[in-house]
Order: structure tokens, then sequence, then C-alpha cells
């Protein structure tokens, strides 16, 4: 799997008494094999942009997107997405959301069901699968998300801030079963998030984007996922001199470029 | 000092209006504040109750004629004898059974072309482009007003009266459909994309089923629109039918029927707005909670 973006701009037009807004500029970004690239910035810096280009939402002003060699043109189940919220079907339950796709794909009831019980036991929702989505917590909903979006067996799992509405407790436990999660399907993510501890935690490689234009000003590798995955708690791993020194410095860099851009 | 010795009566006996606005203390639970809340079941039986109360108290003290307002017991008398004796040759089920038979088939008739008309006018602009002025021309016009063309166009039979009714349900339903393509979020369409949704599927799976609360309301409002066209549509060269029994009973000033009638009509459009609340709460039990 590799997920090729070569100076890619995203120019929304002028309207309505607006400029026309340069949200992309010169994105360069490679995604291969197993990594989990992390978009992380202030609002408006374009991360959002950036993954509805590579889910297929946008097409890109100037520049080329490429999966696998070919030029994406349009959305595909090779690159499921999870929402922050609002995208379950509340009148499906739980086992109908997470086979959805398959549904999609026109595959038989009966195959689907055994497909989506396996994601639906991977994210530990096994006493729900019959119940209506809209009576389960948040925590609970953004696991059906998760579990849909894997059935789909997408080449790259791209996720839009997807724990951004869960309480603090909670969204530690999801950042865990992501990373376990990733570890055992060996898909390649590419996850967006405002929280610098959860970028650090669960990528391997962190990119922080600039807005106006919107751009990617630094690039980071990270080993904390791979230390968390080897056996080491996750708070140890957050209370690491070494990830403590690297979160002030990403701040740093991120509140530098907020000021520059203003 | 004398101040202080004085009750301070005035905090006692405040205004009515202070009392309707004033801050409450909150109950076990309720939530604090939700505007509105609290059971009316009791309530609206006294309602209804003490209007009895009022019309038998009314009449029976003779303070009306009446020709003018007749006794509640007049009026389940006159439902006896219409129920076995039958108005102008026809029984009162008969009557029920043509008008109910109208205004279905016409609220049917409006759902089936005025859903998927809606639904495409919600996905397509070249649909809405087309539909949109004709739809929303007709929509203000009082039925009574387009009634003789009707009756011009299609003659006295059945057709011109169940299509003034269709005309009225049409509207309301199909703008219903509309304004339900907009429910699903773009969240929910997006994911259905990225799944490898065509754009069929996405209609069929993701916005058909998001329209649906709103089809079901707007079928509500359509169906009451039909009611209250009923009566019009069977004003001319109709031989039955609650609305004409009505009509002709008031020319020859036979009040306790025409009460009757009302109270018949009102109690087939409420049974049958509950039967589509039913529905609702079968349906569509998510409506509103995601």
């Amino acid at each position: 799997m590799a997920l090729n973006l070569r100076n890619v701009s995203v120019v929304f037009p002028a309207a309505e008494g607006r400029s026309s807004v340069e949200a992309l500029s010169g994105i360069d970004l490679d995604i291969e094999g197993e990594d989990f690239v992390v978009a992380l910035g202030a609002s408006g810096c374009g991360k959002s942009t950036l993954l509805n280009l590579i889910a297929g939402f946008l097409a890109p002003s100037s520049g080329e997107l490429q999966l696998d060699g070919e030029i994406v043109t349009g959305p595909g189940a090779d690159r499921s997405v999870v929402f922050q919220k609002h995208a379950l079907l509340p009148w499906l339950n739980v086992i109908d959301n997470v086979a959805f796709p398959l549904k999609l794909q026109g595959v038989g009831r009966a195959k689907r069901n055994e497909t989506a019980n396996e994601y639906i036991k991977l994210l530990g929702l096994d006493d729900f699968a019959e119940a209506p989505v809209y009576q389960l917590s948040g925590g609970m909903q953004q696991r059906v998300g998760i579990a849909r979006a894997l059935t789909c067996d997408p080449r790259i799992l791209l996720m839009d801030e997807p724990l951004g509405a869960l309480d603090a407790l909670t969204r530690e436990k999801a950042q865990e079963l992501i990373l376990h999660i990733w570890d055992s399907t060996h898909k390649s993510v590419f996850f967006i998030t405002h929280s610098v501890e959860e970028a650090l935690f669960m990528g391997t490689r962190l990119v922080v984007m600039s807005p106006r234009p919107g751009r990617i000003s630094h690039s980071f590798d990270l080993p904390f996922s791979r230390q968390f995955l080897s056996g080491t708690p996750a708070r140890h791993v957050k209370a690491s001199k070494e990830f403590i020194d690297l979160r002030e410095e990403v701040l740093e860099v991120v509140f530098a470029d907020e000021e520059a851009s203003v | 000092m004398t101040d202080q010795a004085r009750p301070p009566r005035r905090k006692q006996q405040a205004g009515f209006f202070t009392r309707l606005t004033r801050s409450r203390p909150t109950k076990p639970g309720e939530i604090y504040g939700v505007p509105g809340q609290g059971d009316t079941l009791w309530l609206s039986v006294a309602s209804i109750l003490s209007f009895l109360f009022v019309w038998w108290l009314v009449t029976a003290m003779g303070w009306v004629k009446p020709l003018f307002v007749p006794s509640p017991g007049a009026i389940v008398g006159k439902f006896v004898d219409i129920w076995q004796n039958g108005f102008t040759n026809t029984s009162l089920l008969d009557h029920t059974m043509i008008s109910t038979a109208r205004v279905f088939g016409a609220f049917l008739l409006a759902c089936v072309v005025g859903i998927p008309l809606g639904l495409a006018m919600g996905m397509s602009p070249v649909m809405r482009g087309i539909f949109d002025p004709p739809i929303e021309f007709y929509r203000p016009i009082p039925p009574l007003a387009y009634l003789p063309l009707m009756i011009i166009w299609f003659g006295i039979g059945e057709t011109s009266k169940v299509l003034l009714i269709f005309l009225s349900v049409f509207a309301p339903v199909t703008l219903g459909a509309r304004s339900g393509v907009k429910s699903a979020a773009i969240e929910q369409i997006h994911a259905a994309y990225s799944f490898g949704a065509s754009r069929w599927q996405v209609m069929r799976y993701v916005i058909l089923p998001s329209a649906l609360p709103e089809i079901l309301t707007a079928m509500r409002i359509g169906i009451g629109f039909g009611w209250t066209t009923l009566v019009a549509a069977e004003m001319v060269a109709a031989t039955a039918g609650l609305g004409y029994m009505v009509l002709s009973a008031s020319q020859f000033l036979q009040t306790p029927t025409v009460i009757m009638g009302i109270i018949v009509i009102a109690v087939i459009a409420f049974v049958f707005d509950l039967f589509m609340r039913f529905i609702e709460r079968k349906a569509v039990p998510w409506k509103g909670r995601m």
C-alpha cells in the first residue's frame, strides 16, 4: 500500500464577497505499509481538507494524489473514513451498521454477519450486537464507527478526529484500543487530531500543519506507539521524559506557527 | 421599626403574571428548565369534560335556542337516529365509508405520486427547477377557488372530488419529502461513499431512511388537509358522504345533524392521527435521538 501526494494544492474559489482561499498549498506526503500518520494543527489549518482530499470528497486544484500508482478520482472502499460523530445510521442496529459496507458490496446476509461479528468482537462490542446504536454511549458509538470502517477491509483507514467528542477517560481507553487494532490488522492509518498528547502517543509519524495557507510545516518520527504495543503501560509512555520533551517542542512549534500566520 | 413589624404581605400575594413567570423549584426526576414539561392527560380530559358540561348547562338552562345550539343529548339522539334510519336514504355507515374512501384514496394517490416526486426534487436540481414553480403556485390557492375548474374539466363524478382532495394533500406531502432529503448528515453520506456506495445506494440506504421521519410528519399534515377539503369536494353534485350530509343538513337548519357530522369527521381524523403516531413510534424510534 502506498499513498503519495505530490505538491497538492486545494483552492476554494471566491464566493459571495469572499476572496478565494488557499486551503492547502504544496502538500507532499507519503503513507506506506503500516504507517500511522497523525496530522496535528489548530483549526483552520486544513487537516480536514487534507483528509477529504485523500478520501476523494475533494479534487486537488493542482498536484497529484495517487493510491498504489493510480490517481484518486473519487471516494472508494479502499479508503474508508471514521468520522467524529453523526455518521452511524440510527435505523440500523449495531451489527447491521458494522455490516453496512458489505451490504453495499452485495455480500449475502450470513457471510456479512460473520465478518461483522469478527470486528464486533475485536472492538469489544459482543454484548451489544443487536442493540440500536442510538442507545449506546458516545464511546460505544465510536467503536461501532471504527468496526464499520474496518469491515471494508480498506487499504488505508482515515480517521477524522474520531475521539474528539469523547470524554478524557474514555478517550485514553479508545486510543489504546485503536493502537491494538492497528497492530493486529496491519492497516495504514491517517489520523487527525488537535490533541498534542494524542498525536504523539498514537502516531509513527506526526505532521504538524499550519494555517493560511494550509501546509505541512514540520514532520516528526515517533517511537511511542511501538513502546506501548511492546508492553509499556500507556501512562508510563505518556509520562516519560522523552514524551514530555517532545510534547513541549511540538507545542512550541504549533504556537509559533499560529503567531506567524496572524 | 414599624416597617419590620408589618408582615410581608406583598410577597404572599404576588400577581398572577408574576406567579406564572417566576422561577420554580426543581423536582426529583425532572430536568430543570425544560420548556413545557409535565403530563397533560388529566388536564385534557378535564378540559373536554368541562366543555361538555358548559355545553350541556347552556342548553339545559335554555339560554340558547336548540336551533343554534342543540343539547349534547340531541346530538347523540341524532346519531342513533341516522345510524338506524340513514340520511337521505343512505345509511350513516355508507356516508362515512364513501367519504373515507374519497379522502384515503386521494391521500394514497398523493403519497404514491408526491413522495417519490418530492424525493426526486430534493435530489435533483433539474426536477426541482421543473416542479417547484407549479407546486408553489397552486399551493396557497384555496381548494374552493379551483373547485369550479375541476368540475368544468373533470365533470361532476368521482374524479373531480378525489382530484380536489388529492391536490390539497399533494403539496404538503411533496414538500415534506423534498425537505426530508436534507435530513441526512453529510457525515452519513460521506461515510457511505467511503465504503464504496454508488449514488443510487446512498439514496436508497442513507437518504431515504433518514427522510422517513419528515415524510411521516408530512403525511400527517397532508391527511389533515384532506379532511379539510372533504366538505368542499362534496359541495357539488354529491348524493352521499359526510361532507354532503353536513352541507345539506345545514341548508335545512338541521343543526344536530351538522354537529354530529362534524364530530364523526373529527373522530375519524383523530383516530387516524393516533394510528400515524403509532406508526411513527414503530418505524422511526430513533427520531430526534441521534
